[in-house]
């Protein structure tokens, strides 16, 4: 199957798939956490473009898509949005209380500074 | 008449395009940040201006034409004190030892 | 010659998401994730899906850019890198997530022909309600229970972020700028705001019959309010204020209020009686609008950092 001969909405399918690889990638192999929830971001991006792709698709009775998956990544979206907005909160507090911003164990000087 | 227009758009938007290309360049290739800035500035202002502008006669409507000024102001605005913004933080640093 | 114009978005959008696996600094990795979220809206576009593109430009590009840059500066003192893990970590970490999108690509190459399709439902929402954006309708009538959820999700991810607040600031206020801001931004946050509620209020009212609705009003609402809070020309309030509260509950329970009134001189929760139901709508879609534009403008702001005033 040659490029030209995908539809957009197949293409932007498939540049989906890859993102939420990508994003997925990222909250597994970074260890910082911010990065983590740039990460998580990108994953819901890749999935919400895999849903218009099928709303893409969906072109029906005179709309040029299915107007109901446009509407739920809308509210995905949003939602999205206010999770990343507490997973920073939660970051910030975190941050504050241990001066860390990944979840690691504290290094072996810190345990030795915490307990002397 | 609509040939005219046409012919018209066609020539403001492809400068507009290539402004853009050049200010582009420019960001990629100048060495410090205030000629950096100032070819970004550059293709924001002139370059969307005259694609607004070669978009003008394609308007369907007054209304439509109307809010195409409207979003090449905003960003005016907001690339006018993004700019100043920038260079403020640049001269800050560089006053201070 | 279309099609050159979406390979070269796809390219673009999958070379900044590689860029923020890769790039060292946090800063760079959000810079690249809002142009990011801003090509993506024109992804959307591409799709035909003209009200998600303005929400993701609006919110995955603006407000979530925002929200990361603030926390980055504010996590840029940290004292130590994070370790990295190990090279084995990252290949097996990089094989799983290529097998999960091959699995993807592979479920979009199949999608079944002809394409399931809930139009005509939703087409058929629209009649009864007088609607002409399919979006607004689907959001306000055909699927209005998903909507009335979403903001209760919001509500809470809000009550969240304020309980994160230590005890002895517990009802307070958020600070957003601790510095003097400078010239140029106090005249932006003094020349922008009403341009912004002006396009706000268009965006909710053309949002019944053509792109935009709530989410992109109350969006552009949230970032006047965050542009003011900045320019340090209003403070942020504090967050036991009980007007405050009233108006972030207010649209949510007004949607509820519609929806239990709905048994009564409808068919039933959340359906709107025949002829009433555009009014309806609209009425529930402004005051929606207020409440989402505190809700993000508030998460952004975070949990409140100064104690409550005497």
């Amino acid at each position: 199957m040659s490029l030209a001969s995908l539809g957009t909405a197949t293409l932007f399918g498939l540049c989906g798939a890859a993102l939420a690889g990508i994003g997925l990638f990222i909250v597994i192999a970074h260890a910082g956490l911010l990065r983590r929830i740039v990460g998580f971001n990108i994953l819901g991006a890749g999935i919400f473009l895999v849903f218009g792709a099928a709303a893409r698709r969906g072109a029906a009775a005179g709309f040029s898509g299915d107007p109901v998956p446009q509407a739920m990544v809308i509210t995905g979206i949003v939602v999205a949005f206010s999770a990343t907005a507490l997973a920073v909160a939660l970051l910030q507090r975190l941050f504050d209380l241990t001066g860390r911003e990944s979840l690691d164990a504290p290094a072996a000087s810190d345990k030795q500074q915490a307990e002397p | 008449m609509t040939s005219l227009a046409n012919a018209f758009t066609l020539v403001a938007v492809g400068c507009g395009a290539l402004l853009f290309l050049a200010g582009t360049l420019g960001l990629l290739r100048f060495p410090d940040t205030l000629s950096r800035l100032h070819a970004l500035s550059k293709a924001d202002n002139l370059g969307l201006g005259l694609i607004v502008l070669g978009l003008l006669p394609q308007a369907e409507s007054f209304a439509g034409g109307l809010k195409l000024v409207c979003v090449w102001l905003l960003a005016q605005i907001s690339a006018a004190t993004a700019s100043q913004l920038i260079a403020g933080v640049l001269y800050r640093r560089k006053s201070r030892p | 010659m279309t099609m050159l114009l979406d390979l070269a978005l796809v390219a673009w959008l999958l070379a900044l998401a590689i860029h923020v696996a890769r790039a060292r600094d946090d800063q760079g990795a959000i810079i690249a994730f809002i142009a990011f979220g801003l090509l993506l809206g024109l992804g959307w576009t591409r799709l035909s899906a003209i009200d998600v593109a303005m929400t993701e430009a609006a919110i995955g590009g603006g407000v979530t850019g925002m929200l990361l840059l603030r926390a980055e500066a504010r996590l840029r003192q940290r004292s130590s890198q994070p370790q990295t893990p190990k090279r084995t970590t990252k290949a097996a970490a990089a094989i799983a997530c290529t097998v999960v999108a091959a699995g993807l690509a592979l479920a979009v190459l199949s999608f079944p022909s002809p394409a399931p399709t809930l139009a005509p439902a939703a087409a058929a929402a629209l009649d009864s309600t007088g609607l002409g954006n399919p979006v607004t309708a689907v959001l306000l009538a055909y699927r209005a229970l998903d909507t009335l959820l979403e903001k209760v999700v919001l509500l809470l991810a809000l009550l969240g972020v304020w309980s994160l607040a230590p005890d002895q600031l517990w009802g307070g206020a958020p600070e957003l700028r601790q510095t003097v801001a400078p010239p140029p931004f106090v005249y932006l946050g003094r020349i922008l705001p009403p341009f912004g509620v002006l396009i706000a209020v268009y965006m909710c009212w053309v949002g019944a019959d053509a792109p935009g609705g709530t989410f992109q009003a109350g969006t552009v609402l949230a970032a006047m309010w965050l542009l003011i809070m900045l320019a340090s020309l209003r403070p942020a309030p504090e967050t036991r204020r009980t007007t405050l509260r009233l108006l972030l509950v207010g649209g949510p329970v007004l949607f509820f209020a519609v929806g239990f009134l709905g048994f009564a001189v409808a068919d039933g929760f959340l359906s709107y009686p025949e002829g009433a139901a555009k009014p309806i709508i609209v009425g529930i879609e402004a005051a929606l609008t207020v409440s989402i534009a505190l809700t993000l403008g508030l998460l952004v702001a975070g949990p409140s950092s100064r104690a409550p005033a005497p």
